[in-house]
């Protein structure tokens, strides 16, 4: 399988504090990746440093190399908005636009002018149909996105990402805000998405982890403490603090 | 916040620990019972059955639930999946004492077979690796469980050796025919004991080492 990312001696520090530790991560390409481990491990600093969303803080300082189609991201002259089409990004907390439900989606190949506005109906549709909102939604595409509940927000703003066609989708917590079942229709959607998208999420919830994950990677005070396939990790992990972790013995 | 789950851990490992024991003991008296032709220790372990085969019930129905309640994982969730197959393993080597007992209560109503067959050498063989293969659980010993599965060769070996030298008696030793078919099918049962034996002591290094060594495969 061809890797989509991989982090090459990966260092990150917040002025004096270092949160991410030597990391060295590969990530296979249309696959599910996960990341675990205890509040403050670094999962969602590594996470964020795909689509360089920690340039956005201040007094963060990276070291090391993160490779996406054989091109170092950290590098000077690194084009951001090309990156982060590329990589997508979805959050803990729905944060759709205050706009319509239609421009919520229409807003990126607007602004990227990538798509004809005849296509902009089928782009709707399809976003919306993609995140099983299609049915609820297409009578009310005009309604401000805020009104949803926040399920369907969260699912909108998985929408939203996928008219400029990313490769690679980034989903911090992105069921800690949904019930149930609308959390197991999101995993489902993960797994059709990922036919077509690599996929890494940050997640709390470790029977998610081990539902939807092909590779788990288990953090701890910023270092990757072990990465291997989901499988392996949830029946035989070879590292102690990997066991005690996912059978709750600490963290 | 792991309390219960953890309480509920430990009654299952003192249950799978009582079932060893009383497995054990079955197949001492069993043995015992057949060596000292002794048919009020062959009724014991007749009766005793009963109580594994409860045991075995308790136990599926607390692994089913743990692992229906809380989705155990990594060296829990190995410990678990062992269990119950040990559990099956003990129940199973448990009935090969009642039947050892049962064959007892018929050679008894005959005279011992002139020729020596190494009938004590097999059952100390095999009730060894019982022995031995239960410590390796109780201890979480992989080398021990390694150690054991290697003699299941020799109790094969002694197996077909007490079965070639009653095919080797004169027909006058083989009469009357039960007594030898008795004699082969005891050593037929302690044969069994040593596979369970083994079975068990697969389970302890996936459980300890999480590697599965079944069916001579190799990393």
């Amino acid at each position: 399988m061809k890797t989509a990312v991989e982090t090459q001696d990966l260092n990150l520090f917040y002025g004096d504090f270092q949160a991410l530790k030597n990391i060295n991560l590969r990530v296979k390409e249309n696959s599910i990746t996960a990341l675990i481990g205890p509040s403050g491990c670094g999962k969602s600093t590594l996470l964020r440093t795909f689509n360089r969303m920690n340039d956005l803080i201040e007094g963060v300082r990276i070291e090391g190399r993160i490779v996406i189609e054989g091109e170092n991201i950290l590098a000077g002259g690194t084009d951001l908005v090309t990156l982060r089409k590329k990589v997508g990004m979805v959050f803990q907390r729905p944060n759709p636009f205050p706009l319509s439900i239609e421009e919520n989606i229409l807003f990126a190949p607007k602004i990227h002018k990538t798509a004809a506005k005849a296509d902009h109906e089928r782009i709707v549709e399809e976003s919306l149909k993609s995140v099983l909102l299609w049915d609820n939604l297409k009578d009310k595409l005009g309604k401000n996105a805020l009104n949803l509940t926040l399920e369907q927000q969260q699912r909108l703003c998985i929408a939203r990402l996928l008219p400029v066609k990313p490769e690679i989708l980034l989903m911090d917590e992105p069921c800690s805000a949904l019930d149930p079942i609308a959390t197991e229709r999101i995993e489902e959607l993960m797994r059709v998405l990922k036919e077509h998208y690599t996929i890494l999420i940050v997640t709390h919830n470790m029977q998610q982890a081990a539902r939807v994950s092909d590779d788990t990677g288990f953090m701890l005070l910023g270092e990757l403490i072990e990465f291997a396939s989901t499988g392996s990790i949830f029946t035989n992990p070879s590292d102690q603090r990997t066991n005690d972790y996912i059978t709750g013995r600490f963290g | 916040m792991h309390r219960h789950f953890d309480e509920a851990l430990k009654n299952l490992k003192e249950k799978i620990l009582r079932m060893s024991g009383l497995v054990e003991e079955i197949i001492g008296t069993a043995i015992k019972a057949l060596l000292e032709r002794n048919s009020e220790l062959a009724y014991k372990v007749i009766k005793s059955d009963d109580a594994i085969n409860m045991l075995e019930i308790e136990i599926d129905d607390l692994c089913m639930k743990l692992l229906a309640l809380y989705q155990p994982t990594a060296g829990d969730l190995r410990f678990i999946t062992s269990t119950m197959k040990i559990c099956n393993d003990l129940e199973r080597i448990a009935d090969l004492g009642v039947n050892i007992a049962q064959r007892t209560l018929d050679l008894l109503k005959v005279p011992p077979l002139k020729v020596k067959i190494d009938i004590p050498k097999m059952a100390t063989a095999s009730r060894e690796m019982l022995k031995d293969s239960l410590n390796a659980f109780v201890n979480k010993d992989s080398k021990l469980a390694y150690e054991v599965c290697k003699r299941d060769d020799e109790v094969d070996k002694l197996n077909h050796e007490i079965f070639m030298a009653v095919f080797q008696c004169t027909p006058e030793d083989q009469k009357p025919v039960e007594r030898v078919i008795d004699l082969i099918l005891v050593a037929k049962n302690l044969e069994r004991i040593a596979d369970h034996s083994t079975n068990i002591c697969e389970d302890v290094i996936y459980l300890v080492d999480g590697k599965v060594i079944k069916h001579h495969i190799t990393d």
